[in-house]
């Protein structure tokens, strides 16, 4: 490697896979084998999990401060949900693509025209967004069910052979691992490659990234599709998996609780997604039932301790306390 | 003559609902052109002021004008404690921690007040006198809404005079149109928010108590008509009392005249008209150009 720049071999060094990296994936397939009774709760992890690692890429990379992702996983699902119920499309891999395509064209479509504003503005337009699809999902309730959503919807089995079994959702894990897998190889990737660095630019500072002739507006707006394809295609995997999709997969409850999870688990870090989705899952999971007020109390204050003292969350803490400089990013 | 009437009926009931909306958001307008600063926890602070009003008038059997004056004291201390303990620590910080920062505190509100006065609505009984209705000449309309436009109307004079006409509101206009000018000009700005973020955080109780009638008050209220609140805010541009006023009043109008007409897809006509809004003119319809 002599020649090389030293700017280029600092690059390569950090992009190279590390061994610790193999543990989600590992730890992901020993709970198939360990838990099988608890898979449907470790789908929707995973599932969580592409979603946030989809928010990580907008927010977390290219600093795009947004209250209204849920507007793709929603246009996702609903992709999946529509085609299925009325029996245009049921076989799962290509109408999975297809929610990625819905969604992004609807990436494509609303960056390009919010991602000219900042701050204020940019949050109320992606909230209003999202507000706008999830009123007429449910108005057009001859197509999407209305308020009741639409289940039971049939779906064909995986490859022509591995049924989608609600009872026993062994293809359902299996599935979204594989997915989530793929696509996080993509992104991560995506976010070494010099598109990903010059996202990181734009994140730190705008202005000088035009200074150096970076085409800014374009980036955003392609950073912005690739996220919206991808949080499509993690809705398009939750409305197959489950065999349904509702307004909640539209509404700001889901919006919000992405944000807290990547928050909690620590944005603009390729494993913060993981990280926040298995804490926030777990804790929802066991104490949102038992104690559903002391729940958001607690969560509420944990959000208020995430914002004044930990402005990384659990990984940017691990990070601060460990000995390493910074861990994943 | 009939259609006379019902364009009255709808202007009246329309202009009603502005006015809470308008009492509510004022605060929140002030705030975030002053500091920039992403406030989703207002709506939660009329929440309180809300449920302050209807506990002081069921437990202590106080009136409803005073039981209001508690409540705006009440939320206006309150929030002057989070704003020094709390706010002030992020107003550098990134927009994201300050999302953040204040999502929590809603839910915190919202499970603190689940916790003491349970899930269900809390009745905000009116005083006899306000209620029924009142011979306006050309229709009879109820009693309530003229009050409110009446009061509404008042408060926005009060506050237009008070930022036009007083040294403080001179302050929070420099302050908002160039916020180092003004410091490097002797402003304090630091108690200057204090003071405009306690009192816009009463006016947004008093907006709670005064529209629970129409609104509701239940813990998800915070939630579920921030929205509207922001909607408000950014259509009438940040930091300005008279765009807040006009389009408070503008969207209490025609929300009240599509749930009316269309209340199908009412919501969906508010979102689409705030987003093409904003695109076309971002700092809002009566904001200064950034």
């Amino acid at each position: 490697m002599t020649g090389a720049h030293p700017a280029a071999l600092a690059l390569a060094r950090r992009h190279r896979l590390r061994p610790g990296e193999a543990l989600p994936w590992l730890l992901a397939l020993g709970w198939f084998f360990a838990f099988p009774r608890h898979l449907g709760f470790g789908t929707e992890v995973l599932i969580t999990i592409l979603f946030a690692v989809s928010l990580d890429l907008a927010l977390g990379y290219a600093g795009i401060v947004t209250l209204g992702h849920a507007a793709f996983f929603g246009a996702g699902a609903y992709t999946v949900g529509m085609l299925a119920k009325h029996g245009i499309w049921h076989e799962p891999l290509t109408g999975l693509a297809l929610a990625g395509a819905v969604a992004a064209a609807v990436g494509f479509g609303s960056g390009l025209v919010l991602l000219r504003t900042r701050g204020l503005t940019l949050l109320m337009l992606t909230l209003c967004t999202m507000a706008l699809l999830e009123e007429a999902a449910n108005l057009a309730h001859a197509w999407t069910g209305g308020f009741d959503g639409l289940d039971s919807l049939p779906i064909a089995p995986l490859l022509g052979r591995f049924e989608f079994n609600p009872l026993i959702p062994r293809t359902q894990y299996l599935y979204a691992l594989a997915v989530l897998f793929l696509c996080f190889a993509f992104v991560r990737t995506l976010v070494y490659s010099p598109f990903g660095q010059s996202l990181t630019g734009i994140r730190e500072n705008a202005p000088r990234m035009h200074a150096v002739g970076a085409p800014v507006p374009r980036r955003l707006v392609v950073c912005y599709t690739l996220s919206a394809a991808i949080a499509g295609i993690a809705g398009g995997i939750w409305a197959q998996a489950n065999a349904y999709v509702n307004l909640g997969t539209l509404g700001l409850d889901r919006a919000a609780t992405v944000l807290i999870i990547l928050a909690l688990g620590g944005h603009g870090r390729l494993y913060g997604p993981f990280v926040g989705a298995v804490a926030y899952m777990a804790l929802a999971h066991y104490l949102s039932k038992i104690y559903p007020t002391a729940w958001q109390l607690g969560l509420g204050l944990l959000l208020v301790v995430i914002a004044l003292f930990a402005k990384n969350g659990i990984l940017g803490i691990a990070a601060a306390l460990g000995p390493r400089r910074r861990a994943g990013a | 003559m009939i259609l006379g009437v019902d364009v009255a009926s709808l202007l009246l009931g329309g202009v009603a609902a502005g006015m809470v909306l308008f009492i509510v958001s004022v605060g929140l307008s002030i705030t975030m052109g002053l500091m920039g600063f992403v406030n989703l926890a207002h709506g939660g602070f009329a929440m309180l002021g809300g449920y302050a009003v209807a506990h002081a008038m069921k437990a202590w059997g106080l009136g409803f004008v005073p039981a209001l004056a508690f409540g705006f004291l009440l939320t206006a201390a309150a929030s002057a404690v989070l704003e020094r303990l709390l706010y002030a620590r992020l107003y550098r910080a990134a927009e994201l921690d300050q999302v953040l920062f204040t999502i929590g505190l809603v839910f915190v509100m919202i499970a603190a007040l689940t916790m003491r006065f349970g899930p269900e609505n809390q009745p905000l009984p009116l005083p006899s006198a306000l209620q029924g209705q009142i011979d306006l000449g050309i229709t009879r309309y109820r009693t309530y809404s003229i009050v409110l436009i009446a009061v509404g109307a008042a408060i926005a004079l009060g506050l237009w005079l008070g930022v036009e006409r007083t040294r403080m509101g001179a302050q929070i206009r420099a302050a908002v149109d160039n916020r180092r000018m003004a410091e490097s000009l002797g402003i304090d700005i630091d108690r200057l928010f204090t003071l405009t973020f306690a009192f816009g955080s009463g006016m947004a109780a008093l907006g709670g108590g005064l529209g629970a009638e129409f609104l509701g008050l239940d813990p998800q209220y915070a939630l579920k008509y921030l929205v509207y609140f922001l909607i408000v805010v950014a259509v009438g541009g940040l930091g300005r009392v008279t765009g807040v006023f006009f389009a408070a009043l503008l969207i209490g109008v025609l929300d009240f005249a599509l749930k009316k007409y269309l209340p199908q897809g009412g919501t969906l006509f508010i979102y689409a008209l705030t987003i093409l809004l904003l695109l076309w003119r971002p700092q809002g319809l009566f904001g200064a150009k950034a």
